[in-house]
């Protein structure tokens, strides 16, 4: 285990938030079709209290800090922030669609050691990646950004979400990546809406498709166990938890209100109106999370997957449970694996192809 | 005999886990922790307080050790730092790098 993955699970162990994702803003200069965002702004933090949350934050324990949107470079004071936040020595990581980045912003976030920017690209070919993100030029404007940060010595990383629109560009994609000496992620994961709209998930690619992602070895590191059938779970492993979410990570709007991961929208407090850590600690939502074992789940504790399923408990909230299964996980799990998971079992369905898609359910709860 | 300066570098990232400091260096992402005493003269690294100083009013007063082997393993822990980016080292007094 590295010393870093120790401190990770030591912070896991104590309860310590060592890394929070943060979202300075919802507003976006671009337009992308998956995106689950409402753009306007509805009140978000001012400069003060954005800075008065990081000082908490840093009391608190969080050494990783994520700043997100929405577009960060839309907030006028984004510098300001980020000057804060590294004043307070956090290790900062920022996601952008870089289109606002030029020379002079590049060298700035050189010279206050931000740790790694990671640039949404969808295509190498500058129509598709401009139809995804509906501003014109977009692509252009992009790697330009790139390039100049690439320039200052930062660790660049292009995140390419792969959806229908781009599913056959990725492997150009990363050979541009590694053309231009940034590194390069994939991810098939598109979110539903925060309000509940799951029309995105059209956008999802095919079960049947996911499979030729999967078994493709220039995605996928080591591929023959990334596909390898279950191993049957142990006691031990149904003790076990999911994820860092609650446990050592959290997320905070530009509201200011908390939850317990971007991607599970259970609304758990407000730092505008309750100190972080007493949020932190006693929030009844991300205690309900905290207490989650494997071993509590209603159908993946059956599972033979639930080792090493990707299960994410925001989607399975976002479905209608946060202890019940997560279809695309259960998809990802089946394509990966070929072997039928306990939720297809359930539904009597031996094959995916006998089940929807999509099964998601649209928001219970307004945030 | 000259004197040693220490300063922390404008890339790190640090902060305390379990008693333990946790320290990254943005440049190669680079990442240690560091136990009591070199997070004691990690924390005293102003620029312009001499090593021999630290060791003696932040060492030796609070841990319990020989004040020779303290200021020799300071020399190394810093030397040590300093290949990392994680330190600034000099003979003269240098100005905080820190944002
Ligand atoms: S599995 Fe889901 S809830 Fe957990 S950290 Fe990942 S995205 Fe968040
Ligand atoms: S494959 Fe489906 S049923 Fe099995 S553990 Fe994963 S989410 Fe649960």
């Amino acid at each position: 285990m590295s010393l870093m993955s120790e401190m990770s699970q030591k912070a896991f162990d104590l309860g310590v938030p060592i890394s929070v994702h943060l979202d300075v803003t919802y507003r976006c200069n671009e337009r992308c079709v998956h995106c689950y965002l409402d753009h306007d702004d509805h009140g978000e933090m001012t400069t003060a209290e954005i800075k008065g949350v990081l000082d908490q934050l840093a009391e608190a324990g969080v050494f990783f800090l994520t700043f997100s949107g929405g577009e960060v470079f839309m907030r006028r004071d984004f510098f300001d922030l980020l000057e804060h936040a590294r004043r307070r020595l956090f290790n900062v990581k920022i996601k952008t669609n870089a289109v606002m980045i030029h020379e002079e912003e590049a060298r700035r976030i050189r010279s206050l050691g931000v740790d790694t920017i990671q640039i949404s690209v969808y295509s190498h070919r500058p129509e598709v990646h401009d139809a995804i993100t509906k501003l014109p030029h977009s692509f252009d404007r992009t790697m330009k950004a790139i390039r100049f940060l690439r320039d200052e010595g930062l660790r660049v990383t292009i995140a390419n979400v792969l959806m229908t629109a781009n599913l056959s560009d990725h492997y150009h994609l990363q050979k541009l990546a590694a053309e231009m000496g940034v590194h390069y992620t994939v991810d098939p994961t598109i979110t539903p809406m925060m309000d509940g709209d799951t029309s995105v998930l059209a956008l999802r690619i095919p079960g049947e498709e996911l499979t030729e992602v999967f078994h493709n070895p220039a995605l996928v590191a080591n591929m023959e166990e990334f596909c390898a059938p279950p191993k049957a779970p142990t006691e031990d492993d149904l003790e076990g938890y999911s994820c860092s979410a609650a446990h050592s990570f959290c997320y905070i709007s530009p509201y200011g209100d908390v939850f317990p991961c971007v991607q599970f929208p259970l609304p758990s407090g407000n730092v505008r109106k309750q100190k972080f850590l007493d949020i932190w600690n006693l929030s009844p939502q991300l205690k309900e999370v905290r207490s989650i074992q494997a071993k509590h789940l209603t159908v993946c504790s059956s599972c033979s997957h639930v080792n090493s399923c990707t299960r994410c408990p925001g989607l399975a909230y976002m479905e209608g449970s946060m202890r019940g299964p997560s279809t695309a996980d259960c998809e990802k799990s089946y394509y990966r694996t070929g072997v039928p998971t306990a939720n297809m079992l359930r539904q009597g369905a031996e094959k995916a192809g006998g089940m929807p898609l999509v099964q998601i359910q649209p928001l219970a709860v307004s945030i | 005999m000259s004197e040693t300066y220490i300063a922390r570098s404008s890339a790190i990232a640090a902060r305390m886990l379990a008693g333990e400091m946790m320290v990254m260096n943005s440049m190669d992402s680079t990442f240690f922790t560091l136990n009591e005493v070199a997070t004691a003269i990690w924390q005293a690294a102003d620029g312009r307080t001499p090593l021999r100083e630290i060791v003696r009013n932040r060492v030796c007063e609070q841990f319990d050790v020989d004040p020779e082997q303290a200021q020799t393993d300071a020399q190394e822990f810093v030397a040590e730092l300093s290949t990392h980016g994680i330190l600034l080292v000099s003979d003269h007094p240098l100005a905080s790098e820190a944002p």
